[in-house]
C-alpha cells in the first residue's frame, strides 16, 4: 500500500519536473529577443549571429530543439555558460553544495525553533508566550530577507563586529576536504574544528536571514494546528486519562498536527530557494543562487535554464519527501483503501 | 453580500475586537494615503526624480531630512513616500491580472474535473515548482527592467495560487446541498459557477487577496533589490535598499528606513488578512 | 460528610467570561455519589451535565473560566490538590467515557498504542509495554472483540462506531477506576449499537464494582441501569430521588415535560416537545431558570426557588412543593 502510494507520487513528480523542463526551455526561447543577439550583444555582425544560431540549432523548428535539449541534458550536458566560459554543468556543481548548505542549515532552525515555539503558544494560547511568539512570528514573515540580512549585518558585523560580513570561510582558511560539499559536515568528518568554527562564524547570519520567515511561517502553522488539536476531543481524552502534560502537547497533539504543518514546510524550504538569490547577493555567499543572479544580469540562457532545472528538481524532490513522510504520519494516507 | 456582512456591524465589531488586526488596518490606511498624497505631504516632492544636491549628499537623518539623504543629496523620507505608491501601483495590477487569470482556470477545473482537471492542475504544479521570484527575475532579466516588465512577470508567475485556491473550493462547494439542487432544478452550468459557487469564494479571494498584496510588494521590492525591477530615477524601496547596502555601514539610514518603510506596508496587510481570514473563517 | 460518599459536589458555580457576558452556567449544583453507586443524570442538551463531569475530573482549564464551590473527593477538596494527586485521580481512580468514541481516540497512533498508554498509568508500578499488551488482549476479549491483536494494530479509522466504543470502555475500566463518569456514551453510534454498547458498560461496571454517573438522553436505559437519579435543566439540579420514585411520580414540572417528550410503546398521547428552549445563560431568568417555559409559572418564581426535601433521598426545587410534605401538583 504505501509501496504503491510512494510509486504514485513519484510518477507524478516526474510529469512535474517534465513539465518544468518545458516552461524553462520555452521561456527561454519565447522570450522577445533574440538568444544568439543577446548572447552576442548588440554589436555582433549578422554572420556572427548567424554562424552563432546555426551552431545552437536556433533554426530548428522549437519541436526540435527542445527534444535536442532533452537528451543533451539526459547526458548530463546543459550546454556552455556564457558568463564564467565554462560548462554550466560544472558551474552548477561547484555552487550547488553552498547554497545547499545554506538552505539546510536555516531549514534546521525553522523546524528546531520553529515547532517547539509553534507548540508552546498552541498549549498556552492567549498566555504570556502566545502573544511573544506571535509577534515574533509575524516580524519574521513580514521582513524581507534581505532587510534581514542587512540588519544582521548592521548588528553583529558591523556594530558589534562579532561575525564576518561575506563568503563561507575567511580568507586563508582552506576547505576541507571534499565529502558532501557542505563546509559544516565536511570539518566535523576531517575533524577540523578550527574551519568548523569559521564556517559556522559565516553562515550564521545568512542561515537566519534565509530562516527567519519561514521560522515565523512554521511556528504560526503548528501554533493553528496544535491549538486546534488542543480543541480535540483526544486531547482532553489524554487530559482526562492523566498522561503526562508534555508528552500530550508534544506527541499526542503534535503529531496530528504536523501533517499540514509538514507540507507548508515543504513549500518554504522551496522558498528559501527564491531567497537564497538575494541573501546569497547580501553575503557574498558563493553559491548557486548568487550565480543565478550573475547569469541572470549576463542574460546567459543556457545557465539559467540549468539553474532553474536544478531548482524545480529540488522543490519536486523536497515535496515527494514530504508527502512521504505525511504518509508515515497519517495513517489515513498509508492505509487508504482499508477504510471500513 | 460580503461587505454587507462586514460592515453591518456584527463583522466589524468581531474584527475591531482583534487589536492586531485593528493595527494592521490603521497601517494599510496609512500606507494607502501616503502612498496618495505623497505629492502633497512630502517635504521634498521634487527629490523624487532625478535631483542632484551633492552639499546635502549622504547627510545622517536630521531635523531637516529626517530619514537622511542619499548619495546625490535626495530627501529619503520623500523618496521612501514615492516609493509607496510604486509599491501600491504595482501590486494592484499585478492583482489585477493575476487574480482573473487564475480564478477561471480554477473554477472550471474543480466544477467541471476530467481532463480539464488534469491538464490545468498539472501546470499549476509545474508553474509553482519555481518560486516567482526566480521566475520574475528571469524574465525582467531578459526582457529589460521596467515597471511594467517588472508588473507583467510578476503576474504572470502569480496566477497558479488563484488556480489553486478556486479549484479547492469549488471542488467542495461542488458537493454541497444548493448546488445539487441548483442542478436538479435545471440550471446552467454558467448560473450555478457564476451565481452560486463563485460569491461563496469570495472570503477566500479577498483574504487571500489582501495577504498578497504584502507578498507582492515583497516580491516587487526583491527585484528592486537585485537591480531588476523599476528604473533609476523612479524611487523604489527595494534598489534604494541596495544603493544603501553597498556603502555599510556608513549609508545605515538607506536601509533602515527604506527597510522599515516596507516592512511596514507588509505588515499591515498581513495583519488585516490574518484578522480577515480569522473572521471569514476560510482557508487560503 | 455521609457514610461512604465517594464524590461529593456542594454548591458548584461555573462561569465563563465571555465576549457577551458573564456566562453562568452551573448554578449551586450539589450531588452526592457513594461508592458503587450508578447514578442518572438527565436534562436537555445544553443544561451543563457534561460540564459537571468535566469539573469532577478537573478539565476546566481555560483561562475565562471561574468555578466556586467544593466538590470533595473522599472528603478531600479536589480544588486543593496538587499536580501529582490529579494524575493518580485521572485515569486511575475517575475514568471518563465520551460522548463519541471515533473522535475521542487520536487518529494517527494505533489503539494498542492509545491503550498502552492508559493503562501502564494503573497498578503500583508502571508497567511495561509488553505486561500491558497482555492485559489490553485481555481486557478486548472481555467486551467481546474477538481477535484483539487485530484491534490492537488498527488505527481509529479502521473500526466501526461500535468497535471504538467497545475500546473506550475498555480503557475506562483498564485501571478498576472507583468512578466511572460516562457522558452520554455512544449517543453518535446508532441506536442498536449504542443500546448494544450501554448494556456492555452497565454489566462492566457492575461486575467491577464501581461507581457510575451516567448522563443519558435516553431514559429508558437510565430507568433499567441506574438506582437513583439527578435531573438537571439550567445548571441547577431540579429533582432528585431513587429511580422508581421519579418514574412512578415525577414532581419537578420540567421533569414531567422531560418524561412527556420522550416516546412510549403504549400509552396513547403522542410525544410533546417541551415548548421553548434552554436559556441564554449571560442572560438567564432570574429565580427558578424553568419558568419562562413551565406551565405552573407564578410570580414567586422570579426569586430563587427552595430546595425541598421529602425524605429518603428525595427532593425538588419548585415553589409548588414549598408548604407540601407529599406533593399533590399534578395538572
Amino acid at each position: 500500500m504505501l509501496r504503491r502510494y510512494i510509486i504514485r507520487r513519484s510518477v507524478a513528480a516526474l510529469i512535474t519536473l517534465f513539465g518544468v523542463s518545458v516552461l524553462i526551455f520555452f521561456l527561454a526561447r519565447v522570450m522577445p529577443g533574440d538568444p544568439a543577439m543577446i548572447a552576442l550583444g548588440e554589436t555582433a555582425t549578422l554572420e556572427q549571429v548567424a554562424a552563432y544560431r546555426e551552431r545552437l540549432g536556433l533554426n530548428e523548428p522549437v519541436l526540435v530543439q527542445y527534444l535536442v535539449y532533452i537528451e543533451s541534458v539526459i547526458h548530463g550536458d546543459l550546454g556552455d555558460s556564457l558568463y564564467t566560459r565554462e560548462t554550466v554543468l560544472d558551474d552548477l556543481a561547484r555552487t550547488f553544495p553552498a547554497t545547499l548548505e545554506l538552505i539546510l542549515f536555516s531549514t534546521v532552525l525553522m523546524i528546531s525553533i520553529g515547532i517547539p515555539l509553534g507548540v508552546l503558544a498552541g498549549r498556552f494560547r492567549d498566555g504570556f508566550i502566545d502573544n511573544f511568539t506571535r509577534v515574533f512570528s509575524l516580524i519574521g514573515v513580514v521582513t524581507p530577507s534581505f532587510v534581514w540580512a542587512l540588519f544582521l549585518l548592521l548588528v553583529f558585523a558591523f556594530h558589534l563586529n562579532v561575525l564576518p560580513t561575506m563568503g563561507r570561510l575567511s580568507e586563508g582558511v582552506e576547505p576541507p576536504a571534499f565529502v558532501t560539499g557542505l563546509y559544516l559536515v565536511d570539518s566535523i568528518v576531517a575533524g577540523d574544528w578550527a574551519t568548523f568554527r569559521d564556517a559556522s562564524a559565516h553562515i550564521v547570519m545568512p542561515g537566519t536571514a534565509l530562516a527567519m520567515a519561514s521560522i515565523g511561517q512554521t511556528t504560526r502553522m503548528t501554533r493553528a494546528n496544535v491549538g486546534e488539536s488542543f480543541d480535540k476531543t483526544y486531547i482532553e481524552f489524554a487530559r482526562a486519562y492523566g498522561f503526562n502534560e508534555i508528552r500530550t502537547a508534544a506527541v499526542y497533539a503534535l503529531r496530528p498536527a504536523l501533517i499540514p504543518v509538514l507540507t507548508i514546510m515543504g513549500l518554504d524550504i522551496a522558498i528559501k530557494f527564491g531567497s537564497a538569490f538575494l541573501v546569497e547577493t547580501v553575503f557574498s555567499w558563493p553559491g548557486m543562487a548568487r550565480y543565478g543572479v550573475r547569469v541572470i544580469l549576463f542574460k546567459d540562457l543556457n545557465a539559467i535554464v540549468g539553474t532553474v532545472t536544478i531548482i524545480g528538481f529540488f522543490f519536486i524532490v523536497i515535496n515527494l519527501i514530504v508527502d512521504i513522510v505525511v504518509s508515515f504520519i497519517d495513517p489515513r494516507i498509508r492505509l487508504g483503501a482499508q477504510t471500513q | 453580500m460580503i461587505a454587507g456582512a462586514f460592515f453591518g456591524g456584527r463583522g466589524w465589531y468581531k474584527f475591531s475586537r482583534n487589536r492586531l488586526s485593528l493595527f494592521g488596518l490603521f497601517l494599510v490606511i496609512s500606507f494607502i494615503l501616503m502612498a496618495l498624497l505623497a505629492p502633497w505631504i512630502t517635504p521634498y516632492p521634487h527629490h523624487a526624480e532625478s535631483f542632484i544636491d551633492f552639499a546635502n549628499a549622504n547627510q545622517p537623518p536630521s531635523a531637516k531630512y529626517m530619514f537622511g539623504t542619499d548619495l546625490i543629496g535626495r530627501d529619503v523620507f520623500s523618496r521612501v513616500l514615492f516609493g509607496y505608491r510604486i509599491s501600491l501601483r504595482l501590486s494592484i495590477i499585478v492583482l489585477a491580472i493575476a487574480v482573473p487569470l487564475g480564478v477561471i482556470p480554477g473554477l472550471l477545473a474543480g466544477y467541471y474535473g476530467g481532463w480539464w482537471e488534469t491538464i490545468t492542475m498539472r501546470i499549476v504544479d509545474v508553474f509553482l515548482a519555481v518560486p516567482s521570484l526566480v521566475m520574475a527575475l528571469i524574465v525582467v532579466g531578459l526582457v529589460g527592467s521596467s515597471l511594467t516588465n517588472a508588473m507583467l512577470a510578476i503576474a504572470f508567475f502569480w496566477w497558479p495560487w488563484y488556480t489553486r485556491l478556486l479549484y479547492n473550493i469549488t471542488r467542495q462547494l461542488k458537493n454541497e446541498g444548493y448546488v445539487t439542487a441548483a442542478q436538479v432544478v435545471g440550471a446552467s452550468h454558467w448560473h450555478i459557477l457564476i451565481k452560486e459557487i463563485l460569491p461563496n469564494c469570495v472570503p477566500s479571494l479577498l483574504t487571500k487577496m489582501t495577504l498578497d498584496m504584502s507578498f507582492v510588494i515583497l516580491v516587487a521590492a526583491s527585484l528592486g533589490f537585485l537591480g531588476l525591477g523599476v528604473r533609476a530615477p523612479t524611487p523604489e524601496l527595494g534598489s534604494m535598499i541596495a544603493e544603501g547596502a553597498n556603502y555599510l555601514p556608513a549609508m545605515w539610514w538607506l536601509p533602515v528606513f527604506a527597510g522599515l518603510g516596507i516592512l511596514i506596508a507588509v505588515l499591515g496587510f498581513n495583519l488585516v488578512g490574518d484578522g480577515l481570514r480569522d473572521l471569514l473563517d476560510v482557508e487560503v | 460528610m455521609s457514610e461512604g460518599s465517594l464524590i461529593e459536589v456542594e454548591d458548584l458555580h461555573v462561569r465563563f467570561d465571555l465576549f457577551e457576558g458573564l456566562s453562568h452556567v452551573l448554578k449551586g449544583v450539589g450531588i452526592t455519589i457513594r461508592n458503587g453507586e450508578r447514578i442518572g443524570l438527565v436534562g436537555e442538551s445544553g443544561c451543563g451535565k457534561s460540564l459537571l463531569a468535566r469539573c469532577i475530573l478537573g478539565l476546566l482549564e481555560q483561562r475565562n473560566v471561574r468555578i466556586e464551590g467544593a466538590i470533595r473527593y473522599h472528603g478531600r477538596d479536589l480544588f486543593a490538590m496538587r499536580g501529582s494527586e490529579w494524575r493518580d485521580l485521572r485515569g486511575r481512580r475517575i475514568t471518563m467515557i465520551f460522548q463519541d468514541p471515533t473522535t475521542a481516540l487520536n487518529p494517527v497512533f494505533t489503539i494498542a498504542d492509545q491503550m498502552v498508554e492508559v493503562i501502564q498509568r494503573g497498578g503500583n508500578r508502571k508497567r511495561k509495554r509488553e505486561e500491558a499488551l497482555d492485559i489490553a488482549r485481555e481486557a478486548l476479549r472481555r467486551v467481546f472483540i474477538d481477535d484483539p491483536d487485530r484491534v490492537l494494530r488498527s488505527y481509529p479509522f479502521q473500526l466501526s462506531g461500535g468497535m471504538a466504543q467497545r475500546v473506550i470502555i475498555t480503557m475506562a475500566l483498564a485501571n478498576d477506576p472507583e468512578l466511572v463518569l460516562a457522558d452520554e456514551p455512544g449517543t453518535s453510534l446508532d441506536v442498536t449499537v449504542q443500546e448494544q454498547t450501554l448494556r456492555l458498560m452497565a454489566t462492566l461496571t457492575q461486575e467491577a464494582g464501581a461507581a457510575v454517573l451516567l448522563i443519558a438522553h435516553n431514559l429508558g436505559v437510565v430507568r433499567e441501569f441506574c438506582e437513583r437519579l439527578y435531573v438537571m435543566y439550567g445548571g441547577t439540579i431540579v429533582e432528585e430521588g431513587s429511580v422508581e420514585e421519579i418514574f412512578n411520580e415525577p414532581l419537578h414540572p420540567y421533569t414531567q415535560a422531560l418524561f412527556g417528550a420522550v416516546p412510549r410503546l403504549w400509552g396513547g398521547d403522542l410525544p410533546k416537545a417541551i415548548e421553548g428552549m434552554v436559556p441564554d445563560y449571560t442572560q438567564a431568568p432570574e429565580g427558578c431558570r424553568f419558568h419562562p417555559r413551565c406551565p405552573h409559572a407564578k410570580p414567586e418564581c422570579k426569586s430563587a426557588p427552595p430546595w425541598v426535601e421529602l425524605g429518603k433521598g428525595r427532593g425538588v426545587r419548585c415553589v409548588l412543593f414549598e408548604d407540601a410534605a407529599r406533593p399533590v401538583a399534578h395538572a
